[in-house]
């Protein structure tokens, strides 16, 4: 009996740990020299419907609060800072989006769009939306998995 | 360049959907409190903001048209509450020496007008840039043998708007030069400074960014010259460093202390970006 669950947990640890391998790191990613990045950060495709639902929830990526995007009329209150993403798919290739999620100032230097996927290097890090001082490395704004789900959703905002 | 080509095309847009017909201005509405007192909400640039902005806004002109509307009027105004309390602190005596404010300084219409417009200023005694919370609390302790007060306490706010009420439709005229200048300077770059995990600098919303919605939020230039400020969401007035602490907290940094010289720095720098325009205490924003 005890055996039998000790088996089946590391069974589970095992995957896991065999799925954690296979993601990349937040300071291992290579970005290219305009800032895409080619190889996926989890190896597993992108979901867009969980991508679509970070993107719209201001705790998750919250990227509405820069960008209108048409197809998510359901979220109140677009933000008008960055350009509308409507058409990003036809606009970008996947490694081009990947980069731009990941650490969009590799491709556009300066920009204001925070990177997502960064842990280090920061000025006064903050714990969250606390106010108070944090230890880098922090947990990257979003996960590895995250950024593939919400790529995967940008690739279908397509011009018909 | 980029931000101002998007910028202009921002304008263009605004003002075809709302058809506003002006070209400058964020509204066509002026600013007059109470029927009487004319109120600049819109002016040239000061000439250190040359090539930042030609052109500089209160935050009331970004407000809708009923929270304007509010502070139109001082009976409308929950703002005039606490000045209206902070005007029997006036008179009332506290600590040590048996002394009021108005034991020293009589009638604030009188003694205490035109002193918000130039404050924060440098004090030649204490060789360092004072805000109003600074002076005031100077007072309490050195002369009235009184307590402190909180920096952004309920009871300090209040007095800050009392005393910023008599310079009400004056224009801000901070001084930056001579022994100021070092502190204007750190100001300045702190303004600057790309802080916590989301990398955001008070120059990338509040002069790349204003007039652009960012969420529900319509940006303004982050002007101070309406402080304190009676806001509707926390229904109380705030100070201007419990402001700065908000903002610099929603970039995900670690905030300065309210009171501290990094946040007294930046008052005077973001006070100076308002020189021109009029000093409006208490205002009211959402
Ligand atoms: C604080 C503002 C901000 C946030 C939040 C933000 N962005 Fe951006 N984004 C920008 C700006 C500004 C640009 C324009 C690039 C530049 O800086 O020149 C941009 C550009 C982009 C582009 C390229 C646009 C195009 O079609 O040319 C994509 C794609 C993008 N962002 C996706 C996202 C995603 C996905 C998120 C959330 C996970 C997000 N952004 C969050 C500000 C933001
Ligand atoms: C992520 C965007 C963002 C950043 C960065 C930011 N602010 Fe703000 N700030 C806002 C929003 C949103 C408001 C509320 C709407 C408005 O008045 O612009 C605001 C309001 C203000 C106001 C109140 C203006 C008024 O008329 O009541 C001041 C002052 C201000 N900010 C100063 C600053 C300073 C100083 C910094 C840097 C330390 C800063 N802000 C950084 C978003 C930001």
């Amino acid at each position: 009996m005890n055996r039998a669950i000790m088996s089946a947990v590391c069974v589970a640890a095992s995957v896991g740990a065999a799925s954690a391998a296979e993601v990349v790191a937040p300071k291992d990613v290579q970005y290219g020299e305009y800032g895409a990045v080619e190889q996926s950060l989890t190896g597993q495709a992108g979901d867009s419907a969980a991508g679509r639902k970070v993107m719209g929830t201001k705790s998750l990526g919250n990227c509405v609060a820069c960008h209108v995007i048409s197809e998510m009329d359901d979220v109140a209150f677009q933000g008008e800072i960055g350009p509308p993403l409507d058409g990003a798919g036809d606009r970008w290739s996947e490694a081009e989006l990947r980069g731009i999620v990941a650490d969009a100032k590799k491709t556009f230097p300066e920009s204001m769009m925070p990177s997502f996927y960064k842990t280090t290097g920061y000025i006064r890090p903050g714990k969250g939306f606390t106010g108070k001082a944090a230890e880098e490395p922090l947990p990257p704004l979003l996960t590895a998995q995250q950024i593939e789900d919400v790529v995967a959703y940008l690739m279908t905002l397509k011009y018909e | 360049m980029k931000t101002t080509s998007l910028k202009t095309m921002i304008c263009t847009a605004a003002m075809l959907t709302l058809g506003a017909g002006a070209a400058a201005g964020q509204t066509d509405e002026k600013l007059v409190i109470n029927g009487e007192t004319e109120i600049i909400t819109e002016a040239p640039a000061p000439a250190h903001l040359e090539g930042a902005l030609d052109t500089i806004y209160s935050g009331w002109e970004f407000r809708s048209p009923t929270t304007r509307a509010v502070q139109m009027d001082d009976f409308d105004n929950p703002g005039m509450i606490f000045v209206d309390k902070a005007r029997q602190v006036w008179n009332t005596v506290d600590g040590t020496e048996g002394k009021s404010c108005a034991s020293c300084h009589d009638d604030p219409a009188d003694s205490m007008k035109g002193v918000r417009a130039v404050y924060p200023k440098w004090n030649e005694d204490a060789q360092e840039v004072r805000t109003l919370e600074m002076q005031i609390n100077d007072c309490r302790t050195d002369r009235m043998g009184a307590e402190a007060w909180g920096y952004t306490d309920t009871g300090m706010t209040s007095m800050v708007a009392l005393i910023s009420l008599q310079s009400r439709g004056m224009p801000v005229d901070v001084a930056i030069d001579g022994p100021a200048q070092s502190t204007w300077e750190k100001g300045k770059e702190l303004y600057y400074t790309r802080t916590g995990q989301l990398e955001l600098s008070c120059a990338n919303c509040h002069e790349d960014h204003y007039g652009d919605m960012i969420r529900a939020d319509h940006l303004s230039q982050g002007q101070i010259n309406g402080f304190p400020v009676y806001r509707l969401k926390n229904a109380k007035l705030n100070a201007v460093h419990s402001r700065f602490k908000g903002c610099v907290r929603d970039t995900r940094a670690e905030t300065y202390k309210p009171g501290s010289p990094e946040f007294v720095a930046l008052e005077l720098y973001v006070a100076s970006r308002g020189n021109g325009l009029d000093v409006e205490a208490p205002s009211v924003r959402n």
